[in-house]
């Protein structure tokens, strides 16, 4: 099994192997996404409440849980590469970034839009919205940071810092926000006790939660291939591969 | 390596000393942005008295980043961070040094200056104790976390901006709880929980804030 990793763990090896791996994430957020949108827009009813408007959830809330997961997958792999040195960590650290902050921006839009409706206003300083505002800026500037180190090694390592501090603000950032302000709606959805919602919602909001999931192992698969051609091109498999 | 933090601290006191302007003009920095703000937003006491805390912790924040190149950058030009990252000496204690030192040049001056700014904005005299006491607790927090950025963008291009984007979302809390103690004392409340998760803050930046650093160092001088 280890030796299976660290066979792996070569940018050479893995490269083949994403290859490989990408149809399959893709084609399954494709049916995911698929079943979902149909679960959320023909099976599940119309709420008592916010009448059709709520159906945006079945974005908004899938974006927003992988716009947090996937910082932490992030600052996983970023940490990884940091105390192991391994040089895939930080390139699968970068290709999950931009994916990150769509999702980030993606949860932040769409809650703009189901906010006009439900609450009658596009924005307000509540501590949801502000905290996911934050995480945007955090993934904006683990960005600029790679950017502007040339080296991609030390961007690799620096980033990761960045990332591990940011892993270890979130919950300050957030809780400071909660305490500050706080108008969102609580959590529907809890892992500790039954969702307070109709079951063919909760079946949509999965299907799309799991579509969610698998666009972004698609999406950040393809980017680090991307990323390990650009690193490697001057070795001689990546020229046979660009050929 | 309580020798290291006090040599470190020591040489840059000295340096600052005999470059009275850099600290004084990040003082002025602030004073000017907190006096803007009532210019811009209308001079009803009310408003002005409400917004009081938060600009003056905004402007704080603001100029204890623009003092954050001058924290490592001369060093790395003039070689002399690269003796400190090959000497025996614990790093750590070194940075810890220079961080105390940024912090008695720019926010314990910040600190002191803060109530009289809040003086401007008719903060009344309990409001004003608080904030000078929260900025006393919160300004290390800034400089903590501000070497952290300094060290991760040092001789990267574009690093003036770059390091505010990387500091600025990470002081939000220092902000929410140091304008809250302020906040929870103008309206009769008791701001001594603000001021507890504030010291909380502090220790926990003490803590990664130091180690980032160090690492950030050794990344940058690799």
């Amino acid at each position: 099994m280890a030796s299976v990793l660290y066979t792996y763990a070569s940018p050479q090896a893995f490269y083949p192997l994403a290859g490989r791996m990408i149809p399959w994430f893709a084609g399954a957020a494709a049916i995911f996404a698929a079943a979902g949108l149909y679960v959320g827009f023909l099976v599940a009813p119309t709420d008592a409440v916010q009448g059709e408007s709520y159906r945006i959830l079945y974005l908004h809330v899938p974006a927003a849980w992988m716009s947090m997961f996937l910082y932490l997958v992030m600052a996983g792999w970023a940490g990884l590469g940091f105390v192991l040195n391994t040089r895939l960590s930080g390139m699968m650290a970068a290709a999950i970034a931009p994916t990150g902050a769509m999702f980030t921006f993606l949860a932040l839009w769409s809650g703009a839009l189901w906010g006009r409706p439900t609450w009658g206003t596009y924005w307000v300083w509540d501590a949801r919205l502000t905290s996911e505002l934050i995480l945007l800026f955090l993934y904006l500037g683990f960005l600029a940071l790679r950017e502007a180190i040339e080296d991609p090694r030390r961007a690799d390592r620096a980033s990761a810092i960045l990332a591990l501090v940011g892993v270890v603000n979130i919950p300050i950032i957030y809780f400071s926000v909660q305490w500050w302000n706080t108008l969102h709606q609580g959590a529907s959805v809890s892992l500790t006790r039954a969702p307070t919602m109709a079951g063919s919602m909760f079946a949509g909001l999965l299907l799309m939660t799991l579509a969610a999931w698998m666009y972004s192992i698609a999406v950040s698969l393809a980017r680090v291939r991307a990323i390990i051609l650009e690193r490697e091109r001057d070795t001689e498999w990546a020229r046979q591969v660009l050929a | 390596m309580g020798e290291a933090f006090a040599l470190a601290l020591r040489r840059d006191l000295r340096i600052a000393l005999r470059r009275k302007s850099d600290a004084a003009n990040v003082l002025l920095f602030f004073v000017i942005v907190a006096s803007l703000f009532p210019l811009g937003t209308g001079a009803e006491p009310e408003p002005t008295r409400a917004i009081g805390a938060g600009v003056v912790w905004v402007a704080a924040l603001l100029a204890s980043l623009l003092s954050l190149p001058r924290l490592f950058a001369a060093d790395l030009a003039d070689g002399t961070l690269e003796q400190m990252l090959v000497s025996a000496q614990p790093l750590g204690a070194v940075v810890a040094g220079k961080i105390a030192a940024h912090w008695l040049t720019t926010g314990l001056p910040l600190a002191l200056l803060a109530p009289l700014l809040g003086l401007q904005y008719g903060l009344p005299a309990a409001a004003l104790a608080v904030l000078c006491a929260a900025a006393l607790i919160g300004t290390p927090v800034l400089s903590l976390l501000g070497a952290t950025g300094a060290a991760l963008t040092l001789g990267v291009r574009g690093a003036g901006v770059l390091v505010s984007i990387l500091v600025l979302p990470l002081c939000v809390p220092a902000l929410v709880f140091g304008a809250g103690a302020v906040t929870a004392s103008l309206s009769g409340l008791d701001p001594a929980p603000h001021l507890s998760l504030l010291g909380a803050l502090l220790a926990v930046s003490l803590a990664v804030g130091l180690w980032a650093s160090c690492a950030a160092l050794r990344v940058a001088l690799d």
